[in-house]
Order: C-alpha cells, then structure tokens, then sequence
C-alpha cells in the first residue's frame, strides 16, 4: 500500500506528460473544421472583376468539387498556385475559388497574372461567406461531395504531397461514393 | 537607492494598473445603442480570435476580428441574445472559438484535472503529516520509556 502511494507523483507526472506531450506538439493553427460532413452553407457570391459568372453553393450541386479560398493578398496562395493550376489542367475535378476579402479588382488582376485555374470564382468582399465556411486564413481549401456536404478541409497551401497522399485518394473516394448512390 | 527604485516600481505598477487596455474596436463598428455596444463587448472579450489564437477580438486587429465583432454587433441588432451570437459563432467556428470552454464531456477532464491535483495533493499532505506524528510520538515514547528506567 505504501510502495503505490510513493508511486503516486510519478504516476500523476507521466499521465500530465503524456496530455502535455500530445496537446503542446499541436499545431494550435490548424483548428478543426466543425463543417465537415455537414452541408455546404449556402451563398450566392457575385463575380470579380471582368468575369461574367459568379459563385453559389447551388453551382456544385452533383459534383465533387475543391473550394479553395484565396486572395491577392495572401502570400501562401502564390506559392499554392502552380500545384492548383496542374490539378485544373491533368485532373478531373471541379475546382472553384473563393476571392476573400480582395477588394478593387485585386483578385482579377492576380488571376489574370497567375493563370485562372477555377471554374467559378466568387467575390466575398465581406468575408461573410469565409466566415460561414468558418475559414481562419488563406489558402484553405474544402472537398465536397456530390450531395453537397463538406468532406474535408485542408488549411494551407496544398503542396504536391498534400495533393497526392490526401486529397486527390479523398475525390476519387467521393467519386465513387456518388456513382454507387446514383446507380 | 533601494528607496528610490521601489518608488520607480510602484510608479510603474500603478500606471499600468490604471492605463486603459488597448482595445482594437475602431470608432465605425461602435453601436448607436450603448447597452447594445456594452454587450457587444462583453460578447467580443468571451470570443478568440481564429488568426491570432491568444487574444480575444476585443483586443486583436486582425481584419477577421474586426468581421467578427462586427458580425456579433449585427446579431445583437437583429436581436439575438448573448447565447445565441455565442452560438452562431460556434456553429462556424466550433467550442475553439469560445475563450472559455464550456464544462461537458470531452473537456471534463480538463475541468476536474485542478481539483483532483488539489484533493490529491492535500491527501497526501494529511497522509505525511499524520505518519510524522505517529513517528514522534513513538519516538517521545521510547525516550520516556528510556528516562524511567534510568531514573
């Protein structure tokens, strides 16, 4: 009885370690979406700057699609966006970008000067979207299956690697998913 | 010199303690209504900012915060009550963006963990204490065990 109790410390410090050891290693950035698996917010943005079409949450409807929020002020997107434009051209999957909070056509010229790889680009001048999507920083970018409901999101640029081990195995799942439910 | 630093020290301390707090709410997000605006910023302290993580949106000048404390005014507008902004920021953000977590199951033990160090530690304490009396009064036996026999 003795011996357990003068155990006591040292067994309270490896349980208060162990927590400490898993919960201060925690990247505290990377906040985990509350969204996934439910239904993507509704939102109807207008278009940016010299485009012609907007961005609703209606427009994805039966796809599996990547949103991807950016901004012309967002340093990280440029490093993200030559990975999002070899997804646009060699994969098969929709990917529409949310325009956060650019204002004065900022985001239609950094398109125009980086390559446009959305099929559909929204301006949330208010960010309230963002908000709604419960976005914290650019890039971020959600996956969203056919029936409209959030899968994923992934916070930060996507690198090569975050392409090829977790989102692109994540679409083509999705995929399937939708054509057993359709068939 | 001993006198005169701790007269500095004081100085200081009492100019920090009456300094108003920085605060990043700029004038155009202020509410017409004072009660409003005093809950508004009740409302605004409670909440964390996403970006900066240790402060609230009161005190962060991130652009974010300021959508949010503006998003919190707007609720209150439209008439929401302090639970329900709290609420609608949740349902975006998750319990994160609440400062203070509130008790249920997967943050129990974060609540519990202080009280039972605390009991736990003042079992032991009793447990230690009681142990050295019996040990001296074992020990102030024997000597007077021993005294009466040499007398």
């Amino acid at each position: 009885m003795k011996r357990l109790i003068l155990l006591a410390p040292l067994t309270l410090f490896v349980v208060l370690g162990g927590y400490f050891a898993i919960g201060l290693t925690r990247d505290p950035a990377r906040i985990p979406s509350v969204l996934i698996d439910r239904p993507l917010p509704e939102f109807d943005l207008p278009p940016i700057e010299g485009f012609e079409k907007g961005f609703a949450s209606d427009d994805l409807r039966g796809e599996v699609a990547l949103i991807n929020v950016f901004g012309s002020w967002c340093e990280s997107c440029v490093i993200e966006h030559p990975m999002l434009m070899e997804i646009a051209a060699n994969e098969d999957v929709l990917i529409a970008g949310l325009d956060w909070k650019d204002p004065n056509g900022g985001g239609a010229r950094w398109l125009e000067k980086n390559g446009n790889p959305y099929a559909l680009v929204g301006d949330d001048a208010q960010g309230r979207t963002a908000i709604d999507l419960g976005v914290t920083g650019a890039p971020e970018t959600f996956v969203v299956d056919r029936s409209g409901r959030i899968r994923y999101k992934h916070i930060g640029p996507i690198t090569p690697q975050v392409w090829r081990e977790t989102l692109k195995p994540l679409v083509e799942k999705l995929k399937e998913e939708g054509e057993a439910s359709r068939g | 010199m001993a006198r005169i630093v701790a007269i500095l020290m004081l100085a200081f301390g009492v100019a920090f303690a009456i300094a108003p707090r920085a605060v990043a709410v700029e004038p155009d997000e202020v509410l017409a209504d004072p009660a409003l605006e005093a809950r508004a910023r009740d409302i605004s302290r409670q909440l964390r900012c996403v970006v900066c993580q240790s402060q609230s949106i009161d005190d962060s000048n991130a652009p974010l915060a300021k959508d949010m404390r503006l998003i919190v005014r707007e609720r209150l507008v439209a008439g929401d009550s302090n639970e329900e902004v709290y609420a609608y920021l949740v349902e975006r953000y998750g319990d994160y963006v609440l400062l203070n977590p509130p008790i249920q199951k997967n943050t129990i033990v974060l609540w519990a963990a202080p009280l039972v160090i605390f009991l736990g530690a003042g079992a032991s304490a009793a447990f230690y204490l009681a142990n050295m009396r019996r040990e001296t009064e074992k020990a102030a036996a024997a000597a007077a065990e021993r005294d009466e026999t040499t007398a």
